[in-house]
């Protein structure tokens, strides 16, 4: 009788609406692994773009997907030597 | 020219093999020349769902590798005679067979069959890749649980990779008891997480574990409940629009007037 009583009034959280919770936010982070072809093809591309405007270690170049509790952000920690005057 | 379809899941235990052997005799039920095909190498499982068992004599590997003809390893089912089951080899590895290889087989069997479905083992390695290679459709298949429904979207993602787009989305082992309570993700808190089409619902039923003990397919069973999800399942893969099972009716009126055709 407590029971359907506390659930009428909505005090006890359904365990369904927990799993669908938990689901959400590990599905955020799951669906952020990129593929290491696609990550390396990303950072080529990008070594291609900024070489155009900077001189860019390649070698110290750092490209991750960072996710923290329900948002992903690309990462990027690009050391640049020098920086053109002109394209 | 057939259809090729892949039943997959990710995590395994989930139905898989039983769906396989379910959607498969319920399409050759209806009258379309249909075979089934074991992919889970080394763990050969739907033979036993179907009560063929005993008939083995070649299988998938020996096809591949040349030892015998397609049509030599077909294992005609005991009940319809337009059923067919490509085992898997037991003694083998996964790697025995590689997609290339899948992918011709697919195609001859399209040749002689409307429906060729591929049983794949769980998880996202080899056998998966096998499994996929030379499918045109997808089905996965799920539990409302939080583990497999997180495979799900995991496998919803290698698809796409295996140009494998839209796949259908079964959802079985339902149990209406503990949606009423609130204690299990309904099928629309599981569509709304994987965004993916809804081919069919399954309740936990015991008479699968029984058809299962015995060999026969629940789809065969008349009087069985998820008999019927899978009768409904195969009609809804033939176009027709036929409407879920109400395992999920919260109120006792809505669910008696649902038994009577009411609403």
């Amino acid at each position: 009788m407590l029971e359907w009583l506390s659930r009428l009034f909505g005090a006890t959280e359904q365990s369904k609406d927990k799993a669908k919770e938990r689901l959400r936010l590990v599905l955020v982070q799951d669906r952020a692994i990129l593929s290491p072809g696609l990550l390396d093809a990303l950072k080529e591309e990008m070594i291609n773009v900024l070489s155009k405007y900077m001189e860019i270690d390649e070698q110290g170049l750092e490209v991750n997907l960072d996710s923290s509790d329900d948002s992903v952000a690309l990462v990027a920690n690009i050391p640049v030597r020098k920086v053109k005057r002109k394209l | 020219m057939g259809k090729s379809i892949v039943v997959t899941s990710g995590k395994g235990g989930v139905g898989k093999t039983t769906t396989a052997a379910n959607i498969g005799t319920g399409l050759a039920q209806i009258g379309r020349r249909v075979c089934l095909v074991d992919a889970d190498i080394g763990l050969r499982n739907l033979d036993v769902v179907m009560g063929l068992e005993n008939r083995i004599v070649y299988d998938l590997i020996d096809v591949v590798e040349g030892h015998c003809r397609v049509r030599s390893a077909l294992i005609k089912d005991k009940r319809l005679d337009n059923l067919f089951l490509l085992p898997a080899a037991q003694t083998r590895e996964k790697d025995a067979v590689n997609p290339e290889q899948m992918k011709v087989l697919m195609e001859e069997l399209k040749k002689e069959f409307d429906y060729v479905l591929v049983d794949c083992p769980a998880g996202i390695e080899q056998g998966f890749k096998n499994a996929v290679a030379g499918a045109d459709v997808a089905i996965i298949v799920t539990t409302p649980e939080v583990s497999a429904v997180r495979d799900a979207d995991r496998i919803v993602g290698l698809l796409e990779a295996s140009e494998l787009y839209e796949p259908h989305l079964i959802i079985n082992r339902i149990r209406p008891d503990m949606i009423r309570k609130g204690d299990m993700m309904t099928t629309d808190d599981i569509i709304d997480i994987l965004a993916i089409k809804l081919l069919g619902i399954v309740p936990d039923d015991e008479s699968i574990i029984i058809s299962t003990n015995r060999g026969e397919p629940a789809v065969l069973d008349k009087k069985s409940l998820s008999g019927q999800a899978f009768r409904n399942i195969v009609r809804r893969l033939e176009g027709a629009s036929v409407p879920f099972l109400p395992l999920e009716e919260t109120s006792m009126v809505k669910r008696i007037l649902r038994l009577f055709g009411r609403s």
